[in-house]
């Protein structure tokens, strides 16, 4: 029994030097190396601030941007969260329908799984157009700018056929201000 | 569904059908190459052996083997225990994270020791980056490769001429940890950084956005975890969230990968056992077995998922899912996670229509045979299959044998506690939970709903999943322990009878096929196999469905809600 106990405990000892300290660090070593802005949460810059990760929806409360889905943590990323309603809740009924009456389409009547989901689909961005439209004053070649910056926006199913095609709302925005200014 | 969907489930299914006799056959070379064939690795591993005390020569009996499985546990649940309660005094802590409350911390030590990973804590918020590393990804490599020892005691067991030994745990730990799952985690935590996983130990960054709201972006070692979470199907997140996350799973590329990830190793340890038996045959019995169970179930999901909530007024509800993955990444994967004892999530299941969330909670039930976890899946599946034999044996009076081996009174005593305690832990503990008012108060949703939260829970700690419907506030002291208890009682009442069936069978001696032998790798098998494992789980768990998820679906329908 003694002998098992003093097995088990250098075993143990042993295998979490290898992958609970080695593994981690030279992972982190090669990842730093190869794809340094990637390990380190795909960061935006503006101006030398850091504006967002380009992996996570933040709020916004201005007419002139878009948004991102909603989110039932708030976009608080420490830690985030989701509805966790259920398909007969009450509650989710109400916010759905408070949704639609705010003018909300498609995804954007519902929460996301992370509350940080940093993508809508292209109908749940030119459905936010004629709010932005009528924020900014914009006019109708103006209209049809923005409307061109949606498209090109567009991100296309990974490998042809994985996932769904959607749209990055912070790339987007960021496209947007640098057009038409914040 | 469009034409995408339906093409990637089939590239999928025809990687899994491809890919895990070839790898099955690699890992069973890398068990059984003796000692001095390891060639380059022999050094490395002799001096690993000599670290740690080991004769790799020694052979455990069935009793032996357990002792040592038991004893390596129950250190790693101390010192992952210890590693939670104290953080704040440990280094590697950049974001100031206090000591882990002591019942979470019993809840998540018995989570990752037993493979469930069952998560009542957020770890952004909650674990320090050494707590992350150094504990709960140490747990995420041995507790898998518990499990594929296990399932090689028990493979030679049945297959071996008449002898004692099982092998010799110490050895079959290290193998699968060294040489199988930290190669295929390396190379998958570096694929998966590409895609955006965070991997670093810098503290959270601090952005202002475009609108002049400022954000913490968390970081940390995730992707090293992420890596080895889905090969060793473990599915513990780092983040709350989990694979929802997307720092965690950034791309439907990301999302794909460890979709087969989560599957590879439970599927390829089938045809391991294939090199056991010598029989290719009698994999694929069991992998078309599985399979046939795999897909109907994600059939199902998927019809139900794309049919109208009429409570909603919505198809295809988007509720608790991200919007790079869609619905039918989110359906497939809570099918492959709860077929694969994986508790990773990347949409929230408990939002999910009332069929697909039941789904998912039948597949845990049935003792995730369905692949399952890496290890149990196979041998809970054998299970089933000596209960089947025995069975048919009933059926046409004859002695029932397994591979030339006879099935007595002893083994079929261990295959009915293997299955009944599970059961009887989950339906237990979910019965009392229904009316203890300190277990309702956790409750966030109404109605049926409400029911399946705990049933879920419940069936989630007692088939080692670890995937949640998460409305449920389960970090009470409460649920941390009722949880924590169903938990070891699932991972180890069936360990346990496992290994006992290992060394009973072992002993026997093999006797050659006759006329009227039972054969076990016909269609008619098959069959038999997947009607034993519908009818045990259906006759267990029907009743508590029915009044969860099945008149949920009925009330939702007539667009009731609560």
């Amino acid at each position: 029994m003694i002998k098992i106990v003093v097995q088990s405990l250098r075993t143990f000892l042993a295998l979490s030097l290898i992958v609970g300290l080695l593994y981690p660090l030279s992972v982190t070593l090669i990842g730093q190396t190869l794809w340094s802005h990637q390990a380190n949460g795909s960061l935006v810059e503006r101006n030398q601030k850091i504006v967002g990760s380009e992996l996570l929806a933040q709020k916004s409360e201005s007419m002139r941007l878009f948004w991102p889905r909603p989110s039932a943590s708030d976009y608080g990323s420490i830690p985030s969260g989701a509805s966790n309603q259920g398909p007969t809740s009450e509650a989710l009924k109400a916010s759905v329908q408070e949704r639609k009456a705010k003018g909300f389409a498609n995804e954007m009547l519902f929460a996301s799984g992370s509350g940080l989901d940093p993508h809508i689909t292209k109908d749940a961005a030119i459905s936010q157009l004629p709010r932005i439209v009528q924020a900014r004053n914009m006019n109708d070649n103006q209209k049809t700018a923005l409307e061109e910056i949606i498209k090109s926006s567009i991100e296309k199913r990974d490998l042809g056929f994985l996932g769904e095609e959607r749209i990055n709302v912070l790339r987007l925005n960021l496209k947007l201000v640098d057009v038409f200014g914040r | 569904m469009n034409g995408y969907d339906f093409f990637q489930i089939f590239i999928t299914l025809l990687i899994l059908v491809v890919a895990s006799p070839l790898i099955g056959k690699w890992m069973f070379r890398i068990f059984e190459i003796s000692n001095s064939e390891t060639g380059l690795t022999h050094k490395f591993e002799s001096a690993f052996y000599r670290v740690a005390g080991i004769d790799p020569k020694e052979e455990m009996d069935w009793k032996h083997y357990s002792l040592a499985v038991l004893v390596f546990n129950f250190i790693g649940f101390v010192f992952l225990f210890l590693i939670q309660i104290l953080q704040s005094k440990l280094p590697l802590n950049p974001q100031g994270l206090a000591d882990v409350s002591w019942h979470s911390a019993f809840n998540s030590a018995i989570s990752f020791m037993t493979n469930t990973n069952w998560q009542g804590y957020s770890g952004e918020s909650t674990m320090s980056y050494l707590t992350q590393v150094l504990g709960l990804t140490v747990q995420n490599f041995v507790s898998a490769a518990t499990g594929i020892g296990v399932v090689l005691a028990l493979c030679r067991g049945l297959t071996q001429k008449s002898s004692r030994s099982l092998g010799n745990f110490w050895k079959d730990l290290t193998r699968s940890t060294l040489f199988i799952l930290l190669p295929l985690s390396f190379v998958f935590a570096l694929v998966l950084i590409s895609q955006g996983v965070v991997q670093n130990f810098s503290s959270y960054s601090q952005a202002v956005g475009l609108d002049g709201i400022s954000q913490v972006i968390p970081q940390g070692p995730a992707a090293s975890q992420i890596a080895i979470k889905q090969l060793g199907t473990n599915g513990g997140g780092f983040f709350g969230v989990n694979s929802a996350h997307p720092l965690e799973n950034p791309t439907p590329l990301s999302n794909w990968m460890q979709l087969i990830a989560i599957l590879l190793l439970p599927a390829s340890l089938v045809f391991t056992f294939g090199e056991y038996a010598k029989s290719r045959r009698q994999a694929w019995a069991i992998f078309i077995a599985m399979g046939t169970m795999l897909v109907v179930g994600l059939s199902a999901s998927l019809v139900a998922e794309y049919s109208a909530n009429p409570v909603l007024g919505h198809a295809a509800v988007m509720e608790g899912k991200e919007t790079r993955l869609g619905v039918t990444n989110s359906v497939i994967w809570s099918v492959f996670t709860s077929a694969a004892s994986n508790g990773s999530v990347n949409s929230m299941h408990s939002s999910l229509s009332p069929i697909s969330g039941g789904i998912a909670m039948f597949n845990i039930m049935l003792g995730e045979v369905i692949f399952g976890g890496v290890g149990a899946g196979l041998y809970g599946m054998f299970l089933f299959v000596l209960l089947t034999v025995f069975l048919s044996g009933l059926m046409v009076g004859r002695t029932p044998e397994y591979l030339g081996k006879k099935i007595e009174a002893l083994e079929i005593k261990m295959v009915i506690l293997g299955v009944i305690i599970p059961s009887a832990a989950i339906l237990i503990g979910a019965g009392l939970s229904s009316v203890l008012p300190v277990a309702l108060s956790s409750l966030s949703n109404k109605g049926p709903h409400g029911l399946s939260e705990i049933l879920y829970a419940f069936a989630s700690a007692g088939g080692n999943n670890g995937s949640a419907f998460a409305g449920l506030n389960a970090n009470t002291v409460y649920y941390n322990l009722a949880l924590g208890v169903v938990m070891l009682i699932g991972r180890f009442g069936v360990i346990l009878p496992v290994l006992a069936i290992a060394g009973s069978m072992s002993l026997k001696k093999q006797t050659p096929k006759g006329p009227g032998t039972f054969v076990t790798d016909s269609p008619l098998f098959v069959v038999l196999l997947i009607g034993v494992v519908i009818v045990v789980g259906g006759l267990t768990f029907l009743p508590a469905l029915s009044l969860g998820p099945i008149i949920e679906h009925f009330l939702m329908s007539l667009g009731r809600s609560f």
